[in-house]
């Protein structure tokens, strides 16, 4: 077991990783760039660079009803990350799979079809208090629109979910549960399946915003038998500007499009109009091609790496940087739970986290500092804002060791 | 009053100063020690009706108009924040209106803070310097009323 477990540790050669991401090499400041900031976006491998390229120089065509060859490889390669998706998330198929510009978007579709086909007044939405900004806002939007419900499910002083409140809430007016699989601000990883079980026996839909998990975790949308998952490529090292929903086909062919335009369509007249099947009756328009491609080889990226290498890389990176800020005196780490995303979130006694974050950047040490686009969840912890470390494959000790030093000179000149 | 230097004066004196710093981190350290020594403003002007939100910062800021001069008075919960305040604080505090709705600031570019000016939601000294302004106006058209 010993030999197995050390064969596969020594197979993540974390440098080798780091040679893959250009903008690794660069210096901000007079310092080499420690980036830390990859629960906002994280950066990219020269793989889907490359395929960016590769795609404008070679085969730049508009997709599916062109009959000559651009068009046909530009298409193959399009749909070939929906084959891709399908199996990164275990998708029972790729008519379930909707490409959309990113998680908000998926949220935001899910709100303005399923929700306002389904949600009437009185009914009850259900969302977490660990919630990001974008899986508020469309719901307080349907709400408000409805005059239906929006409920809480409150957390406890580390940010665990409060799962006997969660049961207290569901009742029969509750049509829908939107929850975060890991909270973007604490690392939190919330238990899902649980909620969904519970939800469902309630009769409720539930959507999972997988933001943070997709990249961290494995996603498996049949096993935790949720209605939707929506995530983006850019935190998972491919472009910005490209996401997907999946949605489970029974209430997706039930729901009306999103949007109007070509593609979506199957017949078009002054009178009337059908629509095309799924999933492109949720595609209108010429969709962002490039990085659909390009999303391919950031999947391919993170699978031939191997899902549960750089988990447990980064947990390794989560637990030595946990260890090391507990020491700094002052410092309290938010989100102090077993099951987390590799994200540390913390706060320092008398300390402005944007000033910590102004003096982080001087040193070339990208963190984020703020609120996180989750104020409800700032203020159910009485701070403005934390600041937030958080890691990826290529990131290394040495980084949180240059994180550390940052961290005690600004600290230091501070206070 | 006395003679009191024009904003150009001033933002040429700060430039002056800030000359003499080599790296980023001596231009920080000086500005934090400015926003330590900025006097805490007094409670009852830290309400509600004085806020210039900013994304993360908050900035706090009121105006006064005695003998044709504006008089400011402002605070963050953000130092660097308040030490940048007080280099605006110092420029503008005691210049006419007119010469406040004029002036371009251009020390703060001189001194490499623009991207404190840039970052729109990220704080609120933006959001306070077209206050600040606001504010001269507001005096300038009463005045001219």
């Amino acid at each position: 077991m010993t030999t197995v477990s050390a064969a596969i540790k020594n197979s993540f050669d974390v440098q080798e990783v780091r040679r893959q991401f250009p903008v690794l090499q660069r210096e901000v400041k007079g310092y080499p760039l420690v980036y830390l900031d990859n629960a906002a976006t994280a950066q990219k491998p020269k793989a889907v660079i490359d395929a960016l390229t590769d795609y404008y120089s070679g085969y730049n065509a508009n997709i599916h009803r062109g009959i000559h060859t651009l068009a046909e490889e530009a298409t193959a390669a399009f749909e070939a990350t929906r084959d891709t998706l399908v199996q990164y998330i275990n998708a029972p198929s790729r008519e379930e799979v909707v490409f959309t510009r990113g998680t908000t978007e998926g949220i935001n579709l899910v709100a303005q079809t399923w929700g306002r086909k389904n949600i009437g007044e009185g009914d009850e939405i259900i969302i977490s208090s660990l919630e990001h900004h974008s899986n508020i806002v469309p719901w307080h939007m349907l709400c408000k629109e409805k005059g239906a419900v929006l409920k809480v499910i409150p957390i406890d002083s580390e940010g665990r979910l409060l799962i006997d409140e969660f049961e207290r809430l569901l009742s029969k007016r509750t049509k829908l549960v939107s929850i975060s699989h890991a909270s973007n601000a604490l690392g939190v990883i919330n238990p899902v399946k649980k909620i969904i079980t519970l939800a469902h026996a309630a009769g409720a839909v539930v959507m999972v915003d997988g933001a943070q998990s997709s990249v961290h975790l494995d996603i498996d949308v049949q096993d935790l038998d949720c209605d939707f998952f929506a995530f983006s490529a850019h935190k998972l090292y491919g472009p910005t500007g490209i996401g997907v929903l999946y949605g489970r086909r029974s209430l997706l062919e039930d729901m009306p499009p999103y949007q109007g335009g070509g593609e979506m369509i199957r017949e078009v007249c002054f009178q009337t109009f059908s629509y095309n099947d799924l999933p492109y009756k949720f595609e209108a328009g010429t969709p962002n091609i490039a990085d659909a491609i390009a999303f391919k080889a950031a999947l391919d990226f993170t699978t031939q790496l191997g899902k549960d290498k750089i988990r447990q890389h980064e947990n390794d990176l989560l637990a030595y940087a946990t260890e090391r800020l507990e020491q700094v005196q002052g410092l309290k780490i938010l989100g102090r739970v077993e099951e987390k995303v590799s994200l540390v979130s913390f706060v320092i006694d008398k300390i402005h986290p944007q000033d910590l974050g102004i003096l982080l950047d001087n040193r070339g040490i990208a963190v984020r500092t703020g609120h996180h686009c989750a104020q409800p969840l700032m203020n159910c912890f009485g701070v403005p804002g934390t600041t937030r470390a958080s890691f990826a494959a290529y990131n290394t000790r040495e980084e949180i060791d240059a994180l550390m030093k940052g961290l005690e000179r600004a600290v230091k000149i501070l206070s | 009053m006395g003679t009191h230097p024009s904003i150009e004066e001033i933002e040429k004196e700060i430039v002056d100063e800030f000359s003499l710093f080599d790296a980023w981190d001596e231009k920080y350290e000086y500005i934090i020690d400015l926003g330590k020594k900025l006097p805490p403003l007094e409670e009852e002007f830290r309400k509600e009706e004085n806020k210039v939100k900013g994304c993360q910062s908050t900035v706090w800021l009121v105006a006064d108009y005695r003998d044709g001069k504006v008089f400011y008075k402002a605070e963050s919960d953000a130092v660097i924040v308040k030490g940048l305040i007080s280099m605006l604080i110092r420029v503008l505090s005691g210049q006419s209106p007119d010469d406040i709705v004029n002036t371009r600031l251009d020390f703060i570019r001189d001194i490499g803070m623009m991207t404190h000016l840039a970052q729109t939601r990220s704080n609120g000294l933006l959001s306070m310097v077209k206050q600040m302004k606001n504010y001269a106006l507001a005096y300038k058209i009463k005045n001219a009323g």
